[in-house]
């Protein structure tokens, strides 16, 4: 039997959560495990409507933890995440899913905190002090505290950000894997290569052999070529429904060298 | 086990009822108010046979708490009709076949009407975008597009 409480601050909430309790954000995750029976005896929410808002810090934009993706779709300062919000789900889960939430989403799932990888994006996690890297959160995601808000710094140039979502089903589909390519430049180099794979691990994971073969290049053919011979370096993908490890193998260099070529024309 | 009172606007009318713990609107609507429009499919929001909208936006009921819709304007597909009078997007389903088995139907026309409120003349593509989170297994979809299509505003009304 789950019961539910609900905090007014996630202050409050923090101080309930315990072993027995999750938290429940826009329910798309938590939701399917109640209704087949094995949620946690306790769900916790907050009412706050503090969460729910976008705001623009500098250059820093903050998404608060219940900003949903159709929140993310309707605000201009977000456009260079748009692309990666219209591919989750459809559009009632968009209407629920939230931004916090998508940094627990279980695999396959996380295509957005695959993006907020790929960016840099910082997380505020309440009752600690300052900001954590997304890296660090998805590393031990289940210690990982109540988040309020996720910070973004805005690409200063948003061709410099690209993702690109492989899924069986279209509009509405399952990755088999996403990619998130952040390749900030100067001078017409990389520098600061970041690059995110969803649905290849555990929790979204960086490419290491990617971001080596980038790092302080010119974007062309043979660097995308480079990049894409090394893409599995630091991912470890599972065989699930949707695809075997094989397969995903297999084609992650191949998506890796498509989406660069895109970002390559612009 | 508290029961926990829930009053909700269901489809222009005030009700209330009791929800138990973890029971999810889907759920609640069936079984406490007696809306039996919309189904439970996969109850993972998968299928999007559950689809309602809560204060104007779709949303799946089996993924939402019964005891959080307190307060909210919940619409379900029995709510489109007016007396014996069909919403248009109805008499357009049954015009162009859109329902075959029919368990997906209710979903689908809240996700079209939503659409259609928001969006009197959208394209073929606005069109597909917003159904896609609701499966059909009969139809092939090409049906229910044209019948969301034929009621579009400036087309002719089915």
């Amino acid at each position: 039997m789950t019961t539910l409480e609900t905090y007014p601050t996630m202050e409050d909430a923090a101080r309930a959560m315990g072993a027995d309790a999750t938290f429940l954000g826009g329910g798309t995750v938590v939701m399917r495990a109640v209704n087949e029976g094995v949620a946690t005896p306790r769900l916790i929410r907050v009412t706050d409507p503090g969460l729910a808002h976008i705001s623009t810090v500098g250059e820093i934009l903050r998404l608060g933890a219940s900003v949903t993706m159709a929140d993310v779709l309707a605000h201009r300062d977000l456009a260079f995440l748009h692309p990666v919000a219209r591919q989750i789900g459809g559009p009632q889960v968009r209407n629920m899913a939230t931004v916090a939430g998508n940094l627990f989403a279980e695999h396959p799932y996380g295509d957005f905190a695959t993006a907020l990888l790929a960016l840099g994006a910082q997380v505020t996690v309440t009752g600690q002090g300052g900001a954590r890297s997304v890296d660090e959160v998805l590393r031990d995601r289940d210690r990982a505290g109540l988040v309020s808000a996720v910070e973004i710094p805005r690409p200063r140039d948003v061709r410099s950000f690209g993702f690109r979502k492989v899924s069986r089903v279209k509009p509405k589909g399952v990755s088999v894997l996403c990619i998130a390519a952040y390749l900030p430049r100067e001078s017409g180099r990389i520098r600061g290569a970041r690059v995110a794979f969803g649905a290849m691990g555990p929790t979204p994971l960086r490419s290491s052999g990617a971001e080596r073969a980038l790092e302080g290049q010119m974007l062309d053919t043979a660097t995308a070529e480079g990049a894409a011979a090394a893409a599995t370096e630091g991912l470890s993908p599972a065989t699930d429904q949707i695809a075997t490890e094989w397969y995903r193998r297999e084609v992650a260099g191949v998506h890796l060298k498509r989406l660069l070529t895109e970002m390559e024309r612009g | 086990m508290v029961k926990k009172p829930v009053n909700l606007t269901l489809n222009d009318s005030p009700r209330a009822a009791f929800a138990d713990p973890g029971q999810n609107l889907l759920d609640f609507l069936r079984r406490e108010i007696g809306d039996l429009s919309p189904k439970f499919g996969c109850g993972q929001g998968t299928c999007g046979a559950c689809t309602v909208t809560i204060d104007g936006q779709t949303q799946l009921s089996c993924l939402v708490l019964a005891e959080t819709v307190d307060g909210k304007e919940v619409r379900t597909a029995s709510g489109l009709a007016n007396g014996a009078t069909l919403d248009p997007l109805q008499d357009a389903f049954m015009d162009h076949f859109a329902a075959q088995c029919g368990y997906c139907t209710p979903g689908m026309l809240v996700s079209a009407r939503t659409l259609l409120d928001r969006n009197p003349r959208p394209t073929r593509d606005e069109v597909i975008e917003a159904i896609s989170g609701n499966l059909c297994r009969c139809t092939g979809y090409e049906p229910i597009i044209t019948a969301i299509l034929s009621v579009a505003e400036g087309r002719a009304r089915a």
